[in-house]
C-alpha cells in the first residue's frame, strides 16, 4: 500500500505532467480560461488515463510488442470516445465549452506516455494509483491555472467573485494570457522544487 | 502467463479481438446515450424559446416553419400560442459578419412589434469583448443600449455610430453591428409570419422540424 | 474570394499556435533552431494534407453513410498513426533526400494534435473537399510561420541572460505570450475580405 501511495504522490509533485515533465501543453493552454474548463478537462483525462492504464495492465501479455502502440490507442480511444458521448449525453454546456479538445485527449502525450512507460510494465493495483496520480497532478495543474487565470483576468475563481471585474486585465482570459500564465507557474513551480531539495 | 510472441497470427488477432470489442462496446454506449443527448439538445431549444417569448402552452419546435428572409436564405420561425391565440415569435437568427465566425441568436417577438428578449446561440466573438452582447442588450437599466421592449415597426436598429439608437458595446462595434444585422433579419421575417398568422398559410410554409436548424 | 478568407483567417486570425493551441508540443519541443523549425514544418504540412484529405473521404465515405459517427475519433486517430507509418516508409524508398530532411520527425507528428486537430475541425465546419484541403495547407504555413518566427526568436533568447528559474520552457512561454499577442492584432482582418 505504502508503494502505491508513492506512485499516487509521485503524479502528483515529482513527476507532475505539466510543470515538470511539460506534456499535454494544448489542452492544458487551451481549456484553462476559467478553473471550472481547467477542473472538467483534468477530470475527463483522468478518467481516461485510470481506465486505460488500468485494460492496458490487464492486456499487456496478451498484446504482442510489435502491435502494442496501435493496440493502446485503440484502447485509450475508446474512454475517450466514451467520455466524449456521455458528456455530450449530461453536460452538453461543459462539453460545447471543452469542444474539440475532448477528443483530442486521445493524442494527449501523458496518456500513451502512461501506457507505454507504466502500465504495460506493471500489475493493474499500481497502474491504477499511477493513473490515479498522474490524472490528479495533471487536474490540480489545470485548476491552479485556470484559477490564476480567471482571478487576474475577470476577478472570480469558480465565478466566486474576488474582486469587480472591471479591473481585471482581460488578456489572461484571452490566448496569450494563457502562455504568459504558464510561463511563470512553471518558473514558480522551479524554484520551490529547488527549494525543496536544497 | 508468458507474453505473446509477436508472429503474425498472434498480431492479427489481438488487434482483432481489440477492435470487435471495443467496436461492440461503443456501440452499446452510443446506443445508451443517443437519446439523452437528442434530449438535450431539444431542451436547449426549447429553453431558448421559452426565455425569449410570452408564456405559452404549445409545443412551438413542432410546429417550426421556415420563412426567406429577403436575402436568399430562410429563418426558422417557431409560433408561441396561448390556447388558439399567437402570443408571439420566437427566430431563430444569424449573421457572418462578426468579428469572428457565424452569430446566432433567438430573438422573440410579442404581437406589437417589440422585442421581447433575446438569447445568443452561438457565436466566436472575443471573450470580454464581443461576447458581452450575451448580456449587454439586455441591461434593461440603460435604455441607450438595451434592445428589449424595442418597437421595430418604428425603423430597423442600429448603432449610434451608424446614426442609430443602440449604444455599441465597448470597443466592440463589429460585433454589435453584426447583432443587431441579426435582430433586423428576425423582425423582417417575424413581419412576414405576423401577417401569414390569421391566414391558414401556414400549411402551405414548408414545415419543418426543429431538429434540422441544429 | 471565400478561399482568401479561409487562408488568412487559418494562417494569421486564428493562427494554429497561437489561438488554436494546437501543436503545442512539437512547437515548443523543436523550435531550438531555425533549421529544425524548418524541417517540422515541412514534415508537418506534408502530413496534415494528405491525412485531412484521407479523413474527409473516410467520414463522407464511410462513417456517415452507416451512421458511424461515433468512431469517429477512433478511426481517425488510427488512420493518422498507419498513414504517418506509410509515409515514412514511402519516402525512404522514393526519395532519400526528402527523407534524410523531415524523417526524424515523422515519429513525432502521430501525437501532434494539429493533425487530428484538423481532421476533426474541417468536418465541424462543414467543409468540402477542396475548402478542407485549403484550410488544412493554410493551417500548415501558420504552423510554419508561427514556428520560424518563434525559432529564430529563440535563437537569439539563447544568447541572453535569463533569471536562472527562467530559463528553457517558462521564458518560451512567455516570449509566446507576447508572440500571440502581436498575431491578436490580425483579429477582424478578414473582414476586409468580405
Amino acid at each position: 500500500m505504502n508503494n502505491n501511495l508513492k506512485v499516487f504522490f509521485n503524479g502528483i509533485i515529482k513527476e507532475n505532467p505539466t510543470f515538470v515533465l511539460l506534456l499535454g501543453m494544448c489542452p492544458t493552454l487551451a481549456t484553462t480560461s476559467s478553473a471550472i474548463n481547467g477542473m472538467s478537462m483534468g477530470l475527463a483525462t483522468m478518467f481516461v488515463l485510470i481506465m486505460s492504464n488500468i485494460v492496458i495492465s490487464l492486456l499487456k501479455n496478451l498484446i504482442p510488442d510489435m502491435v502494442r502502440i496501435p493496440a493502446f490507442i485503440v484502447v485509450i480511444a475508446t474512454f475517450v470516445t466514451i467520455v466524449q458521448m456521455v458528456m455530450n449525453a449530461y453536460v452538453p454546456a461543459l462539453a460545447d465549452s471543452l469542444g474539440i479538445f475532448i477528443p483530442l485527449i486521445v493524442v494527449n502525450c501523458i496518456v500513451l506516455g502512461r501506457a507505454e512507460a507504466f502500465a504495460s510494465k506493471n500489475g493493474v493495483i499500481p497502474s491504477f494509483f499511477d493513473g490515479f496520480g498522474i490524472g490528479m497532478g495533471f487536474t490540480l495543474a489545470l485548476i491552479v491555472l485556470g484559477a490564476v487565470r480567471e482571478l487576474l483576468g475577470t476577478g472570480k475563481i469558480f465565478s466566486f467573485k474576488i474582486f469587480p471585474d472591471n479591473f481585471g486585465a482581460l488578456l489572461f482570459v484571452l490566448a496569450p494570457g494563457a502562455f504568459i500564465a504558464l510561463g511563470y507557474l512553471i518558473a514558480i513551480f522551479n524554484k520551490l522544487q529547488d527549494k525543496k531539495t536544497n | 502467463m508468458a507474453k505473446l510472441k509477436s508472429t503474425f497470427k498472434n498480431m492479427f488477432l489481438s488487434l482483432f479481438i481489440i477492435s470487435v470489442t471495443v467496436g461492440l462496446l461503443l456501440a452499446q454506449v452510443n446506443k445508451m446515450t443517443a437519446k439523452p443527448i437528442a434530449d438535450a439538445k431539444a431542451m436547449k431549444l426549447q429553453n431558448a424559446i421559452k426565455e425569449v417569448v410570452p408564456a405559452f402552452d404549445n409545443d412551438p419546435v413542432a410546429e417550426a416553419y421556415k420563412m426567406p428572409d429577403g436575402q436568399g436564405d430562410s429563418l426558422t420561425v417557431y409560433p408561441a400560442k396561448k390556447g388558439d391565440e399567437v402570443v408571439g415569435f420566437a427566430v431563430n437568427s444569424n449573421s457572418n459578419n462578426g468579428f469572428s465566425g457565424e452569430i446566432q441568436i433567438m430573438v422573440g417577438f410579442d404581437m406589437e412589434n417589440k422585442i421581447v428578449n433575446y438569447s445568443v446561440l452561438q457565436h466566436a466573438e472575443t471573450p470580454g469583448l464581443g461576447a458581452k452582447m450575451g448580456e449587454w442588450f439586455k441591461d434593461t437599466a440603460k435604455p441607450n443600449q438595451s434592445v428589449i421592449g424595442r418597437d421595430l415597426s418604428q425603423g430597423n436598429l442600429s448603432v449610434s455610430k451608424d446614426g442609430g439608437n443602440v449604444d455599441a458595446i465597448t470597443a466592440s462595434t463589429i460585433t454589435s453591428r453584426a447583432f443587431l444585422e441579426a435582430v433586423n433579419k428576425a423582425y423582417a421575417v417575424y413581419k412576414a409570419s405576423d401577417a401569414d398568422s390569421g391566414a391558414t398559410k401556414k400549411e402551405e410554409a414548408e414545415k419543418k422540424g426543429g431538429e434540422n436548424e441544429q | 474570394m471565400e478561399y482568401i478568407g479561409i487562408i488568412i483567417v487559418a494562417i494569421l486570425v486564428n493562427n494554429i499556435v497561437f489561438s488554436q493551441f494546437l501543436g503545442i508540443c512539437p512547437f515548443l519541443g523543436v523550435s531550438k533552431k531555425v533549421d529544425t523549425a524548418l524541417g517540422m514544418a515541412g514534415a508537418v504540412t506534408f502530413v496534415l494534407t494528405i491525412a485531412t484529405i484521407v479523413t474527409f473521404l473516410l467520414q463522407k465515405g464511410i462513417l456517415e453513410p452507416f451512421k458511424l459517427d461515433y468512431l469517429q475519433t477512433i478511426t481517425f486517430i488510427l488512420v493518422i498513426a498507419a498513414l504517418v507509418q506509410m509515409v515514412e516508409i514511402i519516402l525512404k524508398k522514393v526519395s532519400p533526400a526528402l527523407y534524410q530532411a523531415l524523417g526524424v520527425f515523422l515519429p513525432l507528428i502521430t501525437t501532434n494534435c494539429a493533425i487530428l486537430g484538423v481532421a476533426i475541425l474541417v468536418i465541424k465546419k462543414d467543409y468540402n473537399l477542396l475548402e478542407s484541403v485549403v484550410f488544412a495547407i493554410a493551417t500548415s504555413v501558420g504552423f510554419a510561420l508561427a514556428l520560424i518566427v518563434f525559432s529564430g526568436i529563440r535563437e537569439q533568447l539563447s544568447l541572453t541572460k535569463v533569471p536562472k528559474y527562467m530559463q528553457g520552457i517558462p521564458i518560451a512561454l512567455i516570449t509566446a505570450g507576447i508572440l500571440a499577442m502581436a498575431f491578436m492584432g490580425f483579429s477582424g482582418i478578414d473582414q476586409v475580405f468580405k
